[in-house]
């Protein structure tokens, strides 16, 4: 959290912003982030700087798959994805691990 | 302090470097003694003069009633605005996990990054495996741990040069703490580095430090379903040492089972079964080991 507090930071003062109102995160469900840590993280890191208030959306990217021999995506809410068709296990992961400062509303 | 945990919050000592000192652990100061040093830049910057209108009617619920701070007078009767970002959050360890990429590759050096729970035999088998290594491939060593320079001293009973670094709170190592470690560590005549990150399955599976191999270790008294259990961790392993197999009849151990979880967590990883105490399987990874540093060697330089 404190990256993405740094990085949020940093854009805002970039973009000629005094204030954070609104961070917006996309996190992927395979990339270990759990959600409430980052929320008890910000509420920790946040007091004293421009994003002191900010309210911190987090937007879950689920996992897709690429199955080689059946040469298709498919999601997955399992963690340990098989593919639907071959059921096989798939070891291509496309999405899913995301830690992604999306957007900001600044002023 | 880490995405995923949460640890290392503000007011921690920052991680320390050292090949001496065992610092005792950190007493936590959770929270309430930051010292931030003020990323406040309202007003400092840009001078683009703007012509909103003043007073318009404020949508937003947060009326920040902080009078007399120090922002320019005009902040707050500026637009409210969305900004599209679109940046990996752990950008910064990425850039400089590329750099130590660039470093490692530019003095040849075949680098594993090690990650397990606490108590799978990281140490004991980086140790087995420095020994086994010689004279073909030589190993430098870079061992993170909360405190204490317990596992350096016995790493450096193999005979490598060993840097202890000592995260505090932080469960996991990142590419600035390895990049500055590296620096201390004589790596002239070495050909190998062997990261032994922070005993922890879950926040280190997201920080690159610029290895070559992921190397995962899961030890035959842990379970068979501990790939089940952290996903992220075991996709993201180049290799998977099962570890301790001469306790494996002692603790009904399930091979089958074992193998099956870890096929269809981590189906690209190499696997290779291992006791450093009795040497079993030690060879088949030598080997590998051997392998993979030719491999390095003919690539070359980055760039």
């Amino acid at each position: 959290m404190q990256s993405a507090l740094g990085l949020a930071l940093k854009q805002t003062r970039e973009a000629g912003g005094g204030r954070v109102h609104v961070i917006r995160l996309r996190i992927g469900v395979l990339s270990g982030v759990v959600p409430d840590a980052l929320e008890f993280a910000f509420g920790a890191l946040a007091p004293g700087t421009p994003a002191e208030g900010a309210r911190l959306v987090i937007e879950s990217v689920p996992a897709r798959f690429w199955c080689e021999a059946c040469a298709r995506e498919f999601q997955s809410e399992d963690l340990l994805a098989e593919c639907p068709d071959c059921h096989r296990a798939s070891g291509e992961l496309r999405a899913g691990r995301e830690m992604e400062l999306a957007s900001l509303e600044i002023d | 302090m880490c995405n995923d945990c949460g640890c290392g919050l503000p007011g921690e000592k920052p991680a320390g470097v050292g090949a001496h000192h065992s610092e005792p652990a950190h007493e936590h100061g959770h929270g309430h003694e930051h010292e931030h040093d003020h990323e406040h830049g309202p007003g400092h910057h840009h001078g683009h003069d703007h012509s909103h209108p003043h007073r318009h009617p404020h949508t937003h619920a947060e009326a920040h009633a902080e009078p007399g701070h120090d922002a320019a007078p005009p902040a707050e009767n500026e637009a409210r605005r969305t900004v599209e970002v679109r940046r990996a959050i752990l950008e910064k360890n990425e850039r400089l996990a590329e750099r130590n990429r660039g470093f490692f590759r530019a003095r040849g050096l075949l680098v594993l990054n090690f990650l397990s729970s606490p108590g799978s035999g990281k140490t004991t088998f980086i140790r087995e495996s420095v020994r086994r290594l010689e004279p073909d491939l030589k190993a430098g060593v870079i061992v993170g741990d909360l405190a204490t320079d317990n596992d350096a001293r016995r790493l450096r009973e193999s005979g490598a040069p060993v840097v202890q670094v000592t995260t505090g709170t932080v469960c996991h190592l990142e590419a600035e703490m390895v990049g500055r470690a590296v620096q201390q560590l004589d790596l002239r005549d070495r050909n190998v580095l062997i990261i032994e990150n922070v005993g922890n399955l879950v926040c280190p599976a997201s920080y690159d430090l610029g290895e070559d191999l992921r190397v995962v270790l899961l030890s035959v008294t842990e379970g068979e379903d501990k790939p089940l259990k952290y996903p992220p961790m075991f996709q993201s392993a180049d290799v998977v040492i099962i570890s301790k197999i001469d306790l494996a009849a002692a603790c009904g151990y399930d091979r089958a089972a074992a193998l099956a979880n870890l096929r269809r967590v981590s189906p690209r990883a190499r696997i290779f079964e291992t006791s450093a105490r009795t040497g079993e399987g030690m060879d088949a990874w030598r080997e590998f080991l051997c392998e993979q540093q030719r491999a390095r060697r003919t690539l070359g330089p980055l760039g």
